[in-house]
Parts: C-alpha cells; sequence; structure tokens
C-alpha cells in the first residue's frame, strides 16, 4: 500500500537540501544547534532524576550538577511506604491495555466495514465519524457521568475503559485509510474461497493492518497512561487509583500540604514517567509513523 | 419494498460498535447538555427548568470571565510561540543527515511521553520561586527571577514557559511536511540564485503551508482545552487554591470544578456548549482563511 503511512515515513538517509553544507565548518554549526536544543529537553529529566535521588535538604541545590550528592536511593523505598505505587502502576497498566486493546479491535472492525463494503449513505456515515473529532470531551463530560452513575459504575475503574469498546474516531480513520490501500482482489479471492466476511475481517484485514494497529494501540495506551480527568471523576478508593491520579493525590499531601516530601514526590513522579519512556523507545517508529499519519498528540 | 442486500446487512454488522458508541457516548450526552444546560440540576434531586438562566449568569460570572482571559492569553501566547519553536525544531532536523536526525527526533519528542500531571509536578519544582533551576539559572546572568509558581502575574508566563517543552508532536508533523518539499525546487531556485531566506519565504513555507494551518487548529483546540497540567499544579488542594487567587483558572478547569465539585451539573453543561460552540466557529475561520492562505498541490495539478 502506498498510503499517507508510506509517504509520512521520514526518509532518514535522504539527506537534507544538497546546498553549500559540503564544507566542515557549515556541517558543525548544524549539529552544534539541535544539540543545545536536545539540552534543553533534557536536562528537566535530569534534573528530576537526579533530584528524586538526593535527601530532602539538598533537592534544590547544586542543580546544574548532573549527579546526584549525597546519592540518597532509599527515596525509591520510601515511596513505596507512602504510598500503594505498585497497585497503581499495575491499575494503570492493565486499565491501559484493556483500554487500548477495546479500542484498537472494535475500530479496526468498523474501519473494515467502512473499507470493504459499498452500502447506501456510506460516505454520510464516514463524514460523521470525521465530525465527532471535533466534539471537545467537555461537551459530553457530564451526561457521560449521569450514564454510569445511573448503571452503578461511578467508584469503579469500568469508565475508564467500556466507552473504549464502540471504537475512535481518530482511529477508525487511521486503520479506514490503511485498509482502503489493501488491493480488492486480495479480498475477493477469500471470497471466492468461501470465507465469511467475518473471516475477511479476521484472517485478512487484521494481519494485513498489523502496521497500522500497533500505532492504535500504542497511542491509546499513552492515552490512558496520561488521562487524569477520568480518574478524578470516576475513583474515589485509592486502592484504584492510576498512576497519573495516585501522583496528584502525593503532591496535595507532600507538595503543597502542610508536611513537604519533595523526595517522595520526586521519586514517584519518575516512576510514573519511566514505563512510557521505555515503551516510547521500544515503539518509537510507530510513534513517529501516527503522528505524522494521524496528526494526533 | 426493496430488498435489503446481504451486504448492505453485513456492513451495517460492522459498524453496529460505532453507531451504538455514536449514539450512547457522543450524540445522546451532547443533546442531553445542551438539554441540561437550560435546568439547574445537582445529581440529587430532579433538574429544575431555568430557561437561559445559566446562560445569563454565565454573562455576569467574574470568575468565567477571569477563565475565559487566562485561557485566550495562554492561547494566544502558547499557538504562535510552538509553532514557530517547533518549526525551528524541524529545519535543524531538516539539515542533519544519517542516523543523527533519529537521535535528535527522539530527543525532542521525549517530554511529550512524560505524563501532564508529572510534567505539572516537575515544573512546579523547576519554575519555584526561591530556589527553582530556572530561576538559578538567571541567577548566573545576574536576573532575579519571578515568583513563577505563586505571583499572580506569573503564573500564566510560568504555564506557557512550561507548554514550551512539549514540542514533539508539533515538530515531528512539520518536519514530515519539510521532508515531502521536492528538492528539485530548492535546488532551482538557489541555480536561479536565491538566498537562504528567500528560499525559505517563497518555497519551502508554501509547500508546507498545509502543515503548518493544520498544527495551528489543533494546537489552538488543545490550548483552549488546557486541563491536566494546571490542574495538577495548581487545583484539587485547598491551600494552593486560595494562595494564587484565580491566576491559574483555566475554562475547562473552571467547568471541572463546577460540575463535580460544587454539582452544578446545569451550570457547567452550559459553559460546555459554550466551549463545543467557540471551538466551532474557530475550526470553520480557520477553514474558511485557511483555503485561501494555503498553497494545495492538487490545484496547479487541476489548474
Amino acid at each position: 500500500m502506498t498510503t499517507a503511512l508510506d509517504r509520512a515515513r521520514p526518509r532518514v538517509e535522504a539527506g537534507g537540501p544538497a546546498d553549500d553544507a559540503g564544507r566542515g565548518s557549515r556541517k558543525i554549526f548544524f549539529l552544534v544547534m539541535p544539540s543545545a536544543a536536545s539540552a534543553l529537553f533534557l536536562y528537566p529529566f535530569v534534573w528530576l532524576v537526579v533530584a528524586s535521588l538526593k535527601p530532602r535538604s539538598r533537592t534544590f541545590a547544586d542543580p546544574f550538577v548532573p549527579w546526584p550528592h549525597p546519592f540518597a536511593p532509599e527515596n525509591y523505598l520510601a515511596v513505596w511506604d507512602a504510598a500503594p505505587m505498585l497497585a497503581w502502576l499495575v491499575n494503570t497498566l492493565v486499565i491501559g491495555v484493556v483500554a487500548a486493546g477495546a479500542v484498537t479491535l472494535s475500530s479496526a472492525f468498523v474501519a473494515f466495514g467502512f473499507a470493504y463494503f459499498r452500502f447506501p449513505g456510506r460516505n454520510l456515515l464516514f463524514g460523521s465519524v470525521l465530525a465527532t473529532m471535533m466534539l471537545p470531551a467537555a461537551v459530553t463530560l457530564v451526561p457521560t457521568y449521569l450514564i454510569w452513575n445511573s448503571v452503578g459504575l461511578t467508584g469503579t475503574q469500568v469508565p475508564l475503559w467500556a466507552g473504549n469498546l464502540f471504537g475512535s474516531a481518530f482511529y477508525i480513520f487511521l486503520l479506514r485509510q490503511f485498509l482502503l490501500g489493501v488491493p480488492r482482489y486480495v479480498f475477493e479471492a477469500a471470497r471466492v474461497d468461501g470465507a465469511s466476511y467475518l473471516d475477511l475481517f479476521w484472517r485478512i484485514a487484521v494481519p494485513l493492518a498489523r502496521p497500522a494497529l500497533i500505532i492504535a494501540f500504542i497511542f491509546e495506551l499513552k492515552a490512558s497512561w496520561f488521562d487524569l480527568m477520568k480518574p478524578l471523576i470516576y475513583l474515589q478508593d485509592p486502592a484504584l487509583y492510576t498512576l497519573p491520579r495516585g501522583l496528584k493525590a502525593i503532591v496535595d499531601q507532600f507538595y503543597q500540604g502542610g508536611d513537604p516530601k519533595w523526595e517522595i514526590v520526586l521519586a514517584a513522579s519518575v516512576i510514573t514517567t519511566l514505563p512510557l519512556v521505555v515503551i516510547f523507545f521500544f515503539g518509537q517508529r510507530h510513534f513517529v509513523q501516527g503522528i505524522a499519519t494521524t496528526g494526533r498528540r | 419494498m426493496r430488498r435489503i442486500r446481504p451486504e448492505t446487512r453485513w456492513a451495517y454488522v460492522f459498524l453496529l460498535p460505532w453507531l451504538i458508541g455514536l449514539l450512547v457516548f457522543q450524540l445522546g450526552p451532547m443533546v442531553a447538555s445542551l438539554v441540561l444546560s437550560f435546568t439547574d440540576f445537582d445529581l440529587i434531586g430532579d433538574p429544575e427548568f431555568v430557561g437561559l438562566g445559566n446562560y445569563a449568569r454565565m454573562a455576569q460570572d467574574p470568575k468565567v470571565l477571569r477563565a475565559v482571559g487566562n485561557t485566550v492569553y495562554y492561547t494566544a501566547l502558547h499557538v504562535p510561540l510552538s509553532i514557530a519553536l517547533a518549526l525551528a525544531l524541524a529545519l535543524m532536523l531538516n539539515r542533519i543527515t544519517g542516523r543523527a536526525a533519529g537521535v535528535f527526533r527522539t530527543i525532542f519528542y521525549l517530554p511529550s511521553m512524560t505524563p501532564y500531571v508529572a510534567v505539572g509536578v516537575l515544573f512546579l519544582f523547576l519554575l519555584n520561586g526561591q530556589a527553582g533551576m530556572v530561576n538559578q539559572f538567571l541567577g548566573l546572568f545576574g536576573i532575579e527571577g519571578p515568583q513563577w509558581t505563586t505571583d499572580p502575574d506569573w503564573i500564566l508566563p510560568g504555564i506557557v514557559l512550561m507548554s514550551l517543552w512539549n514540542l514533539g508532536s508539533t515538530t515531528i508533523i512539520l518536519f514530515a511536511a519539510l521532508r515531502n518539499v521536492p528538492r528539485e525546487l530548492t535546488e532551482a531556485a538557489m541555480i536561479d540564485g536565491a538566498g537562504r531566506w528567500q528560499r525559505f519565504r517563497s518555497i519551502t513555507l508554501p509547500m508546507i503551508s498545509s502543515a503548518v494551518f493544520f498544527v495551528v487548529i489543533i494546537n489552538t483546540i488543545s490550548a483552549l482545552q488546557m486541563f491536566d497540567q494546571v490542574y495538577a499544579m495548581f487545583f484539587g488542594n485547598q491551600v494552593a487554591q486560595q494562595s494564587h487567587g484565580d491566576a491559574a483558572l483555566f475554562y475547562v478547569a473552571y467547568l471541572f470544578q463546577q460540575a463535580f465539585q460544587f454539582l452544578h451539573m446545569g451550570y457547567a453543561s452550559a459553559l460546555a456548549w459554550v466551549l463545543f460552540l467557540v471551538i466551532l466557529v474557530i475550526t470553520l475561520i480557520q477553514v474558511k482563511v485557511g483555503n485561501r492562505l494555503v498553497y494545495y498541490e492538487a490545484e496547479e495539478h487541476a489548474g
């Protein structure tokens, strides 16, 4: 297929405009600038990790020394005692995987419907998929809460993923574009061999769409991991919290509350961030493609 | 009666999850929140019809005025600054060849993998007025930095500063657009003696205008809905909330407070609908203006 996915893949080897960039001094100049920018983007991370490994009295001291002195790894023991971090980590991971799995599969199902079939009203319906992308979450916030409230599911983690069972406009769009690139005879040949429509979806569309499915999965995992508002609205029991919700509770208690324990706040921030950074390093290629294709943040 | 083809029936089977979701989680709630916006509803009693009361109240609510002012101020600074800086980063990336480009791209995107709550927390420390890294850095140049997190005049600039750490997606979108600018064009211009700025101004910029326009729209819409970072930094805790007055009151944060702290569900719904209409109008205006300003390749081929 030669859809947007391919076009959007940055051609790293291709090189920039073949200017007068051949001269050494210029080449160095073009590495110095991005290096300086990189330092600006990276240093806050360095500071966060270093400060989380220092005793409280030194949290703010020597911000430009990029190693912890004195070294206080016990902060990371203290944070597990101060809050149920492990439970929050597991909650976040489980909810993230369920939410991402649900939205990926359901969106693929719907996308196949739009990509394969020709039926009356198709363009109108697909237009309304695109239109729902414009609807700000704030508009549906209150009624959605009332729905979960009326079925007695507020206070549980269900509202954090159940809405994902019905597909999401961004991913439906992405996956449909991808499936449109699959030559039609691939499907027709299977039809002739007696495959049902469900077979077409499960045995042909899903395996072929794997790159796009991975993009959708990773993006939704990230979105779910980031989410603060839904856990704020739906979760009361701290045992059910996700990491962002838990981190917020920790900030309220140990940063702004009367009892400042900065090292706890910092260590919890690192724990909230680190798993995503690891996922990013493994799934980097998919992120770059996904953003370039869908413009999703 | 016209028979429905089995293929059509199957098509609707595949669309069914989305159709259900559309009704239950999109259209239904959209209409419901419009209806609720004409009522007084505290979750306990029945909704009580108040006509346009909530909208009239909004017009007189000083906090709405403050929240709108803060949100507009933030958006007006964040959108142009973030796009200008991301464009600079993307142009830098575009000059680099080989593996280095991938490494820099990774680094530029890394902050975008930090959950917003953690970003907010990190910047509470970095922007700390007495001892934060930002002010210590300014101190190296003999500048006495402001109280970013407590001085009402400096809270919003601090939030804008924080937002500029997160340029990853914008940079990648613009970089992808730059990669698609045909080299023959810039080379031809160079042969014709066009300078660096001239080439950028008359070739690169028009060629990537649709991507620039796209990030203007999505960055504006997301800036208007700013919530997570500011909520993590300045809300939820009574002490924190009182110390800064309403200097960090963003529109969606106020909506959230009204709905889930004070249980003013009707009022919150009215706030939500106004936001919805504003975003709709902005999108329409931007699309109209965009159609005049943006160079689309297709037109060239058609003409």
